[in-house]
């Protein structure tokens, strides 16, 4: 009997080497490649947020041990994405669309870190974005973002603006419909969105392995005719370079492109989650050996833009300015009872009246 | 007799299933290696292996219609549905066809799965995490609806369910999983599925409720009994579809007074249909119109209005108070 060609295998492309993955910084902070077209100003401003990110993320960490503060989802290890992928976005005129994990993107996009505390302390004014800072809230719906991305690109289009739209998602948010949804229609509709991928090789507990079958997750750009990149996810002038490529190519009406940068997430997928049951502390080492903060480190000290004085008054300007947020997004109290039937409506509703009238009088008497 | 939390009786019931029964299997997100995120699949995956204890790639829609042919197909799919706001993308399975497969293909089909869907608030969980879907699905015709309140009824309804020859949407008070312990059999046994039970025995008010309510019901008996010495009637629905109508209305008629709570938003839901059928079948031995205790109509607040939301025993003690002093 003669079996069908299957042309995956049949042409027999590599897929890895078709989507090679893109780097410039080396671990030990040498170069490999160009340097994305920075000041030493603008340099050492993505490395001042990567280190605030870290600090912050970590102070979140303790602040939900304290139970000062809700579960918390950690992205400490993929600071060059968060940094890389908003650095060289236009504020108030480009969008991003976030994942819970992707708070450090909107804090580089310009959402202040109290709005990331007050949101995961439970308080949904932390949702809402500063005027001029299009950062659409934090979509916990896996995957979902990405359309709105698209979408947000489209509009934009027909309304003759060069607006770039960045959707963000995980190697798990690339299982839903919604993620091929979004890729076609930003393929047909040729939207200025680029997709970007943080694969941390886990979601949750699932690993990649039992999530898809191919080498990569950029050579589903193939299938939609879109160009599709792979990058070292550790490496922040590797994702600053082809953010780089792909917004000027959106901007200029080239379409979409799917980035996918290799990552990890040092800690748990939240507070709630024990990483020991599915992934080993060997693992987690050797993607610490990859740092991208510590890369980028050796790489200014060695360009002499660094010493270790600067790094040290950094991390502890980084502590100082995470301490005054937490301050401030703990004197802020609990959100009023109005909050609670506010916003549904430009105009509530008279049952939403009458029930937030009920809930004010049986509190009332409760004293 | 073993004592057990809510998520042990679970997890037990689905061993003693999947032991009986090799067409039975649990599928989902993190359900294998992990043993899902609240830990009811623990210990599957080692015992049955990866093939019963499917870890499936993270897309609701897949993995639910995936299981409904499975389940045509002869086997047993009991589907973890990792929380309740992320039963979303599954809706077209479930809605245009598992719950119409007998029914559209004459009998010929059927679509015997069971979803476990980790429902409702009260343990400070972020956006998505706490939600009240099961009026959208009682209002859905061809889906079993089951609330269990106590960790007995947690695994003989869910041996039920998977025994059941029609597809049940079993609804579990995460807020309840480790709350407290109860005397649950070891063996296989069973809880009929459209069967209330009668929580706490009263003569001059009947609370209608399930789930976590349950208990929030009986702190407010136990408190009006206190204080004004009135003996509340709790009846614990533990099925919504189908419904135990023959207990509820003997409940009403002894009683003529009812107050009914749920967590789900007031307007168009589950409890204002008892409303409706109270007037059907015991209008006459009302002595007060039937109050509701329910969540607001607004989505469900982020953790630090949560208390505000929820509905708690002085809600309860109040809407008793409004039925007995009419
Ligand atoms: C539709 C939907 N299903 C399930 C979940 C629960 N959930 C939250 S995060 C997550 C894993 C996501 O993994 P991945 O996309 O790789 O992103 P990561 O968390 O690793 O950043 C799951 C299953 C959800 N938020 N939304």
């Amino acid at each position: 009997m003669q079996t069908a060609p299957n042309p995956a295998t049949e042409t027999k492309l590599d897929m890895e080497q078709l989507f090679e993955v893109r780097r410039v910084l080396n671990p030990d902070g040498t170069l490999v490649g160009p340097e994305p077209d920075l000041t030493p100003e603008q340099l050492k401003e993505v490395y001042r947020l990567m280190v605030y990110l870290r600090v912050f993320d970590q102070r979140c960490l303790n602040l939900q041990r304290q139970g000062r503060m809700g579960t918390f989802a950690p992205f400490s290890g993929q600071e060059a994405c968060q940094v890389g992928s908003a650095y060289l976005l236009q504020k108030g005129k480009d969008w991003i669309f976030p994942t819970y994990r992707d708070h450090g993107a909107m804090h580089t996009l310009g959402v202040p870190s109290v709005n990331t505390l007050r949101y995961y302390m439970g308080d949904e004014m932390g949702s809402r974005a500063p005027e001029g800072v299009n950062a659409f809230p934090i979509s916990i719906p896996i995957a979902t973002q990405l359309v709105h991305a698209v979408g947000a690109a489209w509009a934009a289009k027909i309304k003759g603006e060069d607006t770039v739209t960045v959707g963000y998602v995980g190697d798990g948010g690339t299982s839903p419909g919604d993620f091929h949804e979004a890729m076609n229609f930003a393929a047909v509709y040729n939207t200025a969105t680029i997709l970007f991928v943080q694969n941390n090789k886990y979601a949750i507990s699932t690993p990649n392995a039992k999530q898809f079958k191919t080498k990569t997750l950029a050579q589903r750009a193939l299938a939609y005719d879109i160009p599709g990149v792979r990058v070292d996810g550790q490496d922040i002038f590797a994702v600053l370079t082809v953010f780089k490529e792909a917004i000027d190519r959106a901007r200029a009406g080239g379409g979409p492109t799917l980035i996918e940068a290799l990552t990890f997430r040092y800690g748990p997928h939240t507070t709630s989650d024990d990483p020991k049951r599915y992934r080993t502390q060997e693992e987690v080492e050797a993607w610490q050996a990859k740092d991208p903060i510590e890369r980028m480190r050796k790489y200014l000290v060695t360009k002499g833009l660094w010493t270790d004085t600067d790094d040290e008054s950094l991390w502890n300007w980084a502590k100082d300015q995470v301490n005054a947020a937490v301050t401030e997004a703990e004197s802020i109290g609990k959100p009023s009872v109005d909050e609670l039937f506010d916003y549904l409506y430009a105009e509530p509703t008279p049952e939403l009246l009458r029930q937030k009238e009920y809930l004010k009088k049986y509190l009332s008497k409760q004293g | 007799m073993a004592k057990m939390t809510l998520i042990q009786a679970i997890n037990d019931a689905l061993k003693v299933a999947m032991r009986r029964d090799p067409s039975v299997l649990v599928m989902g997100e993190d359900v294998g290696v992990n043993g899902g995120v609240f830990r009811a699949t623990d210990g599957i995956h080692a015992e049955f292996g990866e093939a019963r204890a499917i870890d499936t790639p993270l897309a609701e829609s897949g993995f639910v219609g995936a299981a409904t042919g499975m389940a045509v197909n002869g086997l047993k799919p009991v589907v973890e549905i990792q929380f309740d706001g992320f039963l979303a993308p599954a809706q077209e399975h479930v809605v245009n066809h598992i719950a119409r497969i007998r029914h559209r293909s004459r009998g010929r089909f059927t679509c015997p799965l069971v979803l476990r869907i980790p429902s409702w608030g009260g343990i400070k969980a972020l956006e998505h995490h706490s939600e009240s879907i099961e009026n959208w699905y009682v209002n859905n015709p061809g889906l079993k609806i089951v609330v269990p309140s106590n960790p007995y009824d947690a695994k003989g309804l869910l041996l039920a369910a998977i025994d059941d020859p029609d597809p049940v949407m079993f609804f579990e008070p995460k807020r309840l999983y480790r709350a407290f312990r109860g005397e649950v059999p070891e063996d296989y046994y069973t809880v009929p599925i459209g069967k209330a039970a009668i929580a706490r025995e009263g003569k001059d008010m009947t609370i209608l409720t399930y789930g976590v309510h349950v208990h929030t019901a009986l702190e407010a008996a136990e408190k009006a009994a206190a204080q004004y010495n009135w003996q509340a009637e709790v009846v614990d629905l533990r099925s919504l579809n189908p419904l135990d109508l023959d207990t509820i209305i003997a409940s009403v008629k002894k009683t003529g007074r009812v107050v009914i709570v749920t967590e789900a938003p007031k307007s168009g839901g589950f409890h204002s249909e008892l409303v409706a059928l109270i007037n059907d079948h015991a209008l006459e031995y009302l002595e007060a119109p039937v109050a509701r205790v329910t969540g607001f109509d607004v989505p469900m607040p982020y953790l630090l209005s949560e208390d505000l939301y929820l509905p708690d025993a002085g809600r309860v003690v109040e809407a008793m108070q409004s039925v007995k002093t009419y």
